[in-house]
């Protein structure tokens, strides 16, 4: 019992310097967040023109009122008081009033567009591992076959082949010509409900996801393959087959585990890859989503807008980094906690 | 006496080759054939290059095919051929009947398991032990090898422990059923001399109470001096030499074998130059047509460039591959 009584011990050792680690992770994703806010908010400072400029071109109206609603907004106030003043709301969660859909708050308008990026986002990332992993393995364990090359093939054309182009050649064929799914938004009908209404978004999802999923798809099913190849060589493969273990113990335990370390934590990067990538899909596919509406923000110059999407996409980057810190010092015990 | 007559493992005509790209071929082991008797330490001597880890991984059958192909021979343990068993049926030789060490312990261990878990794996594959079982059992191994804090040690991962350390859970795996047979490839030569001694220690103990033999893979003949039965001289894929530990360093025939012997440095003379072997050994598809060592032989003859000698009993238990010893 001794003995166990030590075992216990330690791996609780383990447990408390690792919860230590990720605490620590967390503080010091403090200060990077409080940096990326001055970051979004110079970036919108520094595009050139105010939410007037476009108006301003009207000659019917008197500069003066352009002078008193720029006071009126804070617009002439010194940049840190600005700052101020929108970070002490954003921390609120108030980003402000959209200036081209009036009288609705930013807040509104993600609230309505968060969930479907989400969904989107959710949906590519499920095709990328459910597709690239396997594939990448099984290509590992036949380097140099045909099935190989084909899909070394894909993966190159899935590289090379931008968002937009996958998007609407998908449409062209799987919606326009073989009519298998949708081409656009999100439902079809408001009036479906429970399982059919979610049958109906899921079909929708299909294309947009498959387009969004495509290059990360192509590329982690190179990493896979790579990652499998270069542990097998490794020695403590031989050991595990010195052991006398079967092939599929040393392939799924042995090697697996080991290749699957970096990849995880491309994972944690991955993150603000589909967010980028699905400002462009979302618009191929007309979905409303936060692309979507940081798009038509930018065309707008909506800048509680542009500056509210900015500051989610880098805090989700943010996370996803986190992420990939903390899952990587559970995966490998060689890292070290301090 | 008479259990040391006993074989143990048979090696005959043993050919492993390797495919290269460009069709060349390289001969890494060419008409290998020894045998190891019940309780004996075989060692198998040479420079890089002479064939030695390809002869013990192809009685593994760890051979990476392609390119490697064993394409000749018989290799059987205890009258059963490995070289005609299914890969089903080579796995429970593997790690059962015959364990493996192997030269880097920095990393023959998998990094992410600990040394508890890749011990046990082995007692559940073979011994058919529970999770637990297996888990005391690892302990019990831990401990026989000479941990001191086995119950700690069980629960560690590789890159906790030192080079030494993780030799001798290297070697916890390789005993931990009990195998007939330990191949050692060059247990000592990542490790400092001082550990080296140890861990070759803890061989020679491990092998006595398994009642196992050993075949000791090495290029260092004061590993060989210190704890092998008979040693094998291989140079080029071919055994050149073979004799009694004693009888190899009293009365060294081949010229290829007078040479190892010559460069080993000794403390009392008083040389300016260390002994060496001039040149180095050809690549395996490079091989001469005659004797592999003529090239860089200092007795060569003519017909040593002409054809390859043939390995010979020439005394009693000491068999020799060279024409100066052919009558």
């Amino acid at each position: 019992m001794h003995g166990h009584g030590r075992a216990l011990v330690l791996s609780l050792r383990r447990n408390v310097e690792m919860h230590k680690y990720i605490t620590r992770r967390i503080l010091q994703f403090i200060p990077m967040l409080f940096l990326v806010t001055v970051l979004v908010f110079a970036l919108a400072k520094a595009a050139p023109g105010d939410p007037l400029t476009g108006e301003r071109l009207d000659p019917n109206i008197d500069p003066e009122v352009y002078e008193i609603r720029r006071e009126a907004l804070g617009l002439n106030d010194p940049l840190p008081v600005q700052y101020w003043n929108w970070l002490s709301s954003v921390a609120t969660g108030d980003f402000g009033k959209s200036l081209q859909y009036t009288g609705r708050t930013v807040m509104e308008l993600i609230q309505a567009r968060i969930w479907n990026t989400f969904y989107l986002s959710l949906f590519a990332l499920g095709v990328t591992l459910a597709i690239a992993i396997p594939i990448g393995i099984y290509s590992a364990n036949r380097k140099y076959s045909l099935f190989d090359y084909g899909a070394t093939t894909f993966a190159f054309l899935g590289l090379a082949t931008p968002n937009f182009f996958a998007g609407l050649l998908a449409i062209y064929v799987f919606s326009l010509t073989l009519g298998w799914f949708p081409a656009q938004g999100t439902t079809t009908a408001m009036s479906l409900t429970g399982f059919e209404l979610f049958i109906d978004k899921l079909r929708h999802l299909v294309l947009p996801g498959f387009t969004l999923g495509l290059a990360s798809t192509a590329a982690y099913m190179r990493y896979m393959r790579t990652e499998i190849l270069e542990v097998k060589g490794s020695d403590f493969i031989r050991t595990a087959r010195a052991k006398g273990l079967s092939n599929e113990s040393v392939l799924y335990k042995h090697t697996l585990r080991n290749a699957l370390i970096p990849i995880i934590t491309l994972l944690g990067l991955e993150f603000g890859t589909l967010l980028s990538g699905a400002i462009i899909t979302e618009r191929v596919f007309n979905y409303p989503g936060l692309g979507t509406l940081f798009l038509n923000a930018i065309q707008n110059r909506d800048y509680p807008v542009i500056m509210a999407i900015n500051l989610i996409l880098a805090v989700t980057i943010l996370i996803g980094n986190l992420l990939a810190d903390i899952f990587y010092a559970i995966v490998d015990p060689r890292i070290r906690y301090d | 006496m008479k259990n040391q007559e006993q074989a143990l493992l048979e090696v005959k005509g043993l050919k492993t080759y390797f495919y290269m790209d460009d069709n060349k071929v390289a001969k890494a082991v060419d008409d290998v054939a020894f045998t190891i008797n019940k309780g004996e330490t075989l060692a198998i001597v040479g420079e890089s290059g002479s064939g030695k880890s390809i002869t013990s991984l192809s009685i593994m059958r760890l051979i990476q095919s392609p390119p490697g192909k064993i394409v000749e021979g018989s290799i059987s343990l205890e009258g059963k051929d490995l070289l005609k068993l299914s890969e089903r049926e080579m796995m429970k030789v593997r790690g059962n009947d015959i364990g493996m060490i192997f030269q880097e312990p920095m990393t023959s261990l998998n990094p992410v398991f600990t040394i508890g878990n890749q011990i046990s794996e082995s007692l559940m594959k073979h011994k058919k032990m529970k999770k637990k079982e297996a888990y005391n059992k690892a302990i019990d191994l831990l401990k026989l090898v000479g941990f001191a804090r086995a119950e700690e040690i069980v629960n560690e991962y590789p890159h906790q422990l030192s080079g030494g350390m993780r030799q001798r859970a290297m070697i916890a795996i390789a005993m931990s059923c009990d195998p007939k047979l330990l191949i050692a490839d060059e247990p000592t030569t990542a490790l400092d001399v001082t550990i080296q001694a140890q861990i070759l220690d803890l061989m020679v103990q491990m092998k006595e109470k398994f009642e196992s033999s050993i075949l000791l893979i090495t290029h260092d003949l004061g590993v060989v001096a210190e704890v092998s039965d008979r040693v094998l001289v291989m140079y080029g894929g071919q055994v050149v030499e073979e004799a009694t530990v004693h009888e190899l360093f009293t009365n060294p025939k081949h010229p290829y074998t007078n040479g190892l012997l010559a460069s080993i440095p000794n403390i009392d003379a008083d040389v300016e130059r260390l002994e060496s072997i001039p040149g180095s050994v050809l690549p395996a598809h490079r091989f001469p047509k005659g004797c592999r060592f003529a090239p860089r032989c200092k007795h060569v003859m003519d017909k040593c460039r002409e054809s390859n000698p043939d390995l010979l009993e020439t005394e009693t238990n000491h068999k020799v591959r060279c024409y100066l010893y052919e009558d």
